[in-house]
């Protein structure tokens, strides 16, 4: 029966997310940021101290890098705190002194002190930004004091902007806020801070004193303190959340939003996503960042490229999950996508077009409310006008094609020209048709925007040269106004018809490509059956996709090694410097991303949900091609199925490796089995013998005595048999079975074993038929002697004393064909195969028992000549083992 | 019989156990023993005591045995008999090839033991061979390049014959197929053993009742021949 408690236990998903959080800062180290408003607040003052303090309490501390500026009160406490030298970075003639992210990893202290998180560094650096140098320090599992200021959150980046009139450069994404595991507001009063500016204890570079100047007024000073302290403050309000809902305190969640906003190479749009972010951040939401490419779009595209990039990385950095599509209207896109994904509140930028444009066409906002059903509609104004191009919609330029309308007005003139050669015998307003058919002519020849310009000229012409009054732009009869209309109508009509089915071409065509480029792939990846197959497989086809070069590294030990590369690529040791960083940190690194940009390649890590199993580096032939979205989202394709079909490998072989081991593990087990039996028995009677001759000697009869060493004799020689077969087992699965082949007789071969058979085969009749044109034959006979041994053995053992072994030899095609057959038993039919298995038994009567091994090294012999051996039952009841040896030796 | 006469026998074996258990069963015969644990003390034994017969072990502590073998053959001719737990044939070849008389693996029979020791100092204590080898049905009279079989006389072809006799010479002892092929064909042969085996089987259809079952030239898989004495 369900009680009161159960509804108001902690929900899994609560406390899976804690857990992970709680898995993640495990494996993390902890961040630790000293936040203020200002510069001169004291954070770096404060920061230190704290270091202090965790030194003192027996903490390995380092400073990574703290700047005192040659303020007396923090070299004080810089002193007696273990500093890390800087290192040099030689740009453009001047040395700038960076942080030596590597000398930290390797040093591996306990706490590491970054001063100034947003601080770019010198180009040449590893990362762009300090933040990414901090974030790489923490994934090592040290743990980062750091500081900043509230106006380098990327976030409220603009808000800071409109606050001070000054646009700060060095951002740093929030989720560094939210990463941190203590957020330490270092605050003091405005008037104070003046204060202390005058005293001269804030440091201020001297190309910026004016700045600075206008930035420390208190109005000023007082927002940000504001700023500060409530960001402070959402993020305590977020933990006591979280705590209350893993503590299952009931309160008024809000419902869980998603918002979802669209951006494109507009300037415009990095406010919407600054707003956006905002928005989701006060409703606490997940939040939807989404690029539609349209076929319209062509050349702008190119040229906004970068931007567009830019916008969807700010995105990414702000927190949103961003996605790009491919779509001739904007609309479907957009409302498809908010279908897709829960989208409830769509947030899109005031439009500020000119009204008649609105008539024209209706704007993309409008129609998006129109559509928009259940899902709000944010609309968000910016403190400029103009362009509602922030809905994603890259519209051309107004660059001018000459040579499309160049020919719109050819071919205006052609139709005009012809008209003038047919006026006598033709109405004005039939010369309509012959614009007319110069219209359909651009529309299918030319660009939308060249043919749009041909319907105007046409309309204009046609006035101007075959209205009457004929070469003025008056037009006499007001019927031919409707004769002007017509034509306009169905040449917009037809134009814009043949461009959106051009475009429609356009996007199914490079949509093909992509689907067929990937088609290819896993197609080449499902028959490739070996890892240097999948290698093959990706690096050709990304060569073909992408018309690019490529290179895949692989672990190797502690070191990446190159097993696949493109015919002329060579990777120099930075390079693979770049690819291991992007395989430990698990992130892409290199040309156009955020992580060692002065790589000539981009280097994509292949991975899985449980692992990284190496890298790929594409060098693709243009710059811009790095920033299309259809190669970026063609590569990540690529690197995901590559490595994909990588761990199927991996798992088919991990797979293989277990059944193996367990085959071995069965394997050890009967021999543990086998040893422990076979070597106790005989030891058994040996020691029963011997101990009863020692106590009992006197009183036994002579018969008995001599009855008793006679079975220890023959169980040691028993125990003398079984170590040898061990042995030569160990010896045949070693591969340390070395065979001496020499001619020998076959002869020889059956005297010898007969003879060391002798005395235990004793009185039985052995029945030898050997062809006689037998020629020598290339063996080691010494090995085979024991093959025959262990046959005859066996022959003996299973089958009646009174029954007589038949050895028999002739040669047919190349062959020797050897048989030892008996009368005995046989071998179940299903066994025949099983009998050359290690440790398999002939279930047999009582006290014949073998060691099992007989046959398998018999086996593991014969096939060491390239011969075969093989088990058959006798009619008339018996086993008949037949041996084939090549008559000449490869 | 004083112990002076007794034939001196030296044991060389690193293992107590052994040394122990051959020391049993051949006080019980008419030997007189002396034993070294190692190489080394082997040797100097060797020119100490000068043994009749050696019996060597080949996994001594300090010297390898074939090393043993080496030393004692620059100065000495005593018959040796190797006792050893390899069995490879390299192995025994190896040993028989440096100087030993015979090989025997371990474990191995008293009666074994005992047939070799007694073929060994019977070779050694007859200088020049005696004229005329007798063997159940098989003889061969050296002086008169006779062989019969049971009284018959037998035709050998005279390589056939040279190996006979060189068996005959070292009857009971194993003889490695570089040996024959060095003594009957010259060193130029050492690499063809199939002539050698040919030449064996041929004279065996002609001196063996059943050559399946040779009862006069026993095959020592991978070392060589024995004639049984």
């Amino acid at each position: 029966m369900p009680t009161d408690n159960d509804d108001i236990r902690p929900s899994p998903e609560a406390m899976l997310k804690l857990a992970q959080a709680e898995e993640v800062t495990a494996e993390l180290g902890k961040l630790k940021i000293f936040l203020g408003y200002a510069a001169g607040v004291g954070k770096t003052y404060a920061m230190l101290e704290a270091a202090r303090q965790r030194k003192h309490d027996g903490r390995d501390v380092l400073v990574g890098y703290v700047e005192s500026h040659g303020r007396p009160e923090t070299d004080v406490l810089l002193a007696g705190l273990d500093v890390l030298p800087r290192r040099e970075i030689l740009y453009t003639g001047v040395t700038l002194p960076e942080m030596d992210l590597d000398g930290i990893l390797a040093r591996r202290p306990q706490i590491v002190l970054v001063d100034e998180l947003a601080h770019s560094n010198a180009p040449g650096s590893r990362h762009e930004k300090r933040w990414q140098d901090v974030e790489e320090i923490l994934a090592a599992g040290i743990d980062v004091y750091t500081t900043v200021n509230i106006q380098h959150f990327e976030s409220l980046n603009d808000v800071v902007a409109q606050i001070t009139g000054i646009i700060v450069r060095e951002t740093v994404p929030d989720r560094l806020l939210d990463l941190a595991f203590e957020i330490k507001l270092i605050d003091i009063p405005p008037e104070d801070l003046i204060q202390r500016l005058h005293e001269g204890k804030v440091y201020i570079p001297d190309q910026a004193a004016k700045a600075i100047e206008k930035f420390f007024r208190p109005g000023n000073l007082m927002a940000l303190r504001e700023l500060s302290l409530r960001r402070t403050a959402s993020r305590v309000d977020d933990q006591m959340r979280a705590y209350m809902e893993t503590q299952s305190i009931a309160g008024p969640w809000p419902t869980a939003e998603r918002l979802l906003v669209c951006v494109s190479g507009s300037p415009y749009s990095e406010k919407l996503i600054r707003a956006t972010c905002r928005l989701a951040e006060e409703l606490k939401a997940q939040w939807f960042t989404l690029y539609i490419e349209t076929p319209q779009g062509g050349k702008q595209v190119e040229e906004n490229r970068g931007r567009i990039w830019q916008n969807l990385r700010l995105a990414e950095g702000l927190g949103a999950q961003v996605a790009s599509v491919t779509a001739t209207d904007v609309t479907d896109a957009v409302m498809e996508y908010a279908g897709r994904h829960n989208i409830s509140k769509i947030v899109v930028g005031k439009p500020s077009r000119p009204r008649w444009r609105e008539i024209l066409q209706q704007p993309i906002v409008d129609r998006i409310i129109r559509r928009s059903g259940a899902v709000d509609i944010v609309v968000v104004s910016f403190a400029q006008e103009k362009s509602d191009e922030d809905l994603g919609v890259s519209r051309k330029s107004p660059s001018f094609e000459v040579s499309g309308y160049t020919a719109s007005l050819l071919l205006v003139a052609a139709a005009t020209v012809l008209c003038e050669l047919l006026r006598p015998y033709l109405a004005p307003t039939n010369m309509v048709m012959f614009y007319l058919l110069a219209v359909v002519v651009a529309s299918v020849r030319l660009e939308s925007k060249p043919a749009i310009t041909t319907v105007f000229l046409g309309v204009l012409a046609f006035n101007f040269f075959f209205v009457p009054p004929r070469l003025t732009f008056v037009v006499a009869d007001a019927q031919y106004l409707l004769t002007f209309l017509g034509l306009f109508v169905v040449g917009m009509v037809i134009s814009s018809l043949v461009a959106r089915a051009r475009e429609r071409a356009e996007v199914m065509r490079s949509r093909e490509v992509q689907t067929a480029s990937l088609y290819y792939l896993s197609r080449d990846l499902a028959a490739s059956a070996d890892i240097n197959a999948v290698l093959k497989a990706v690096q050709r086809n990304v060569e073909e996709a992408l018309d690019a070069q490529v290179a895949i590294l692989l672990p190797e030990g502690e070191h990446l090694d190159i097993m696949a590369a493109s015919v002329g690529l060579s990777l120099d040791i930075k390079e693979q410097a770049v690819a291991d960083w992007a395989f430990r940190n698990n992130h892409q690194a290199g040309r156009a991303t955020d992580t060692l940009v002065s790589a000539d390649l981009i280097y994509l890590p292949l991975q899985t949900p449980s692992s990284v199993l190496g890298v790929m580096g594409v060098k693709l032939m243009h710059q811009l091609a790095y920033h299309s979205q259809d190669n970026r989202r063609l590569l990540d394709a690529f690197t995901t199925q590559a490595a994909m079909a990588m761990e199927r490998i991996r798992f088919s072989r991990q797979a293989e490796q277990a059944q193996i081991l367990q085959a071995r593990e069965n394997l050890e087990r009967a021999l543990l089995n086998s040893i422990s039996h076979d070597l106790r028995t005989p030891l058994v009677s040996v020691t029963g013998v011997l101990s009863s001759l020692k106590e009992e000697g006197t009183h036994l009869s002579d018969h008995a005595r001599r009855e008793l060493l006679d079975s220890a004799c023959s169980e040691a020689e028993r125990l003398n048999r079984f170590v040898g077969n061990l042995l030569d087992m160990t010896r045949i699965e070693a591969g340390a079975i070395r065979l001496n082949i020499e001619l020998c007789d076959v002869q020889d071969l059956v005297g010898c074993a007969l003879a060391a058979t002798e005395q235990r085969i004793g009185n039985r009749s052995v029945d030898i038929r050997l062809a006689d044109d037998l020629p020598l034959i290339p063996m080691d006979l010494v090995l085979m002697t024991q093959v025959l041994v262990n046959l005859l053995d066996n022959a003996h053992k299973y089958a009646s004393a009174e029954s007589s072994i038949e050895v028999s030899a002739t040669t047919e095609n190349g062959w020797l064909f050897l048989d030892v057959s008996d009368r005995g038993p046989g071998v179940p039919e299903q066994d025949l195969k099983r009998v050359f298995d290690k440790f398999y038994r002939i279930p047999i009567p009582e006290g014949a028992g073998g060691t099992g091994l007989g046959l398998s090294i018999c086996k593991g012999i014969v096939e060491a000549h390239g011969g075969k051996i093989s088990a058959e039952n006798r009619t008339g009841g018996g086993l008949r083992i037949v041996i084939r040896l090549p008559l000449v030796q490869k | 019989m004083s112990a002076e006469n007794l034939p001196r026998i030296l044991i060389i074996d690193d293992e107590l156990a052994i040394r122990r258990f051959l020391h049993t069963i051949l006080s019980c015969e008419d030997f007189s023993l002396h034993e070294a644990e190692n190489g080394h003390a082997g040797l100097a034994a060797a020119a100490a005591f000068k043994p009749d017969i050696i019996l060597l072990d080949l996994g001594l502590p300090d010297l390898d045995g074939i090393e043993v073998i080496t030393r004692l053959r620059e100065w000495s001719k005593v018959p040796i008999i190797v006792l050893s737990v390899r069995e490879h044939e390299n192995d025994k070849v190896a040993a028989l090839n440096a100087g030993a008389d015979d090989y025997l693996t371990k474990p191995f029979g008293v009666g074994e033991l005992l047939a070799r020791i007694r073929a060994a100092l019977r070779r050694s204590l007859q200088e020049v061979p005696e004229p005329i080898y007798t063997c159940n049905d098989l003889q061969v009279d050296l002086t008169r390049r006779l062989v019969t079989i049971s009284g018959e006389e037998v035709s050998l072809t005279p390589t056939e014959y040279d190996i006979l006799r060189l068996m005959v010479s070292h009857a009971g002892k194993v003889l490695t197929h570089s040996q024959i092929l060095k003594q009957v064909w010259g060193i130029a042969y050492l690499e063809q053993p199939h002539v050698l085996r040919v030449n064996i089987s041929n004279l065996r259809r002609k001196i063996e009742a059943d050559p399946s079952r040779p009862r006069h030239i026993i095959t020592e898989p991978g070392v060589g021949y024995r004639l049984t004495f």
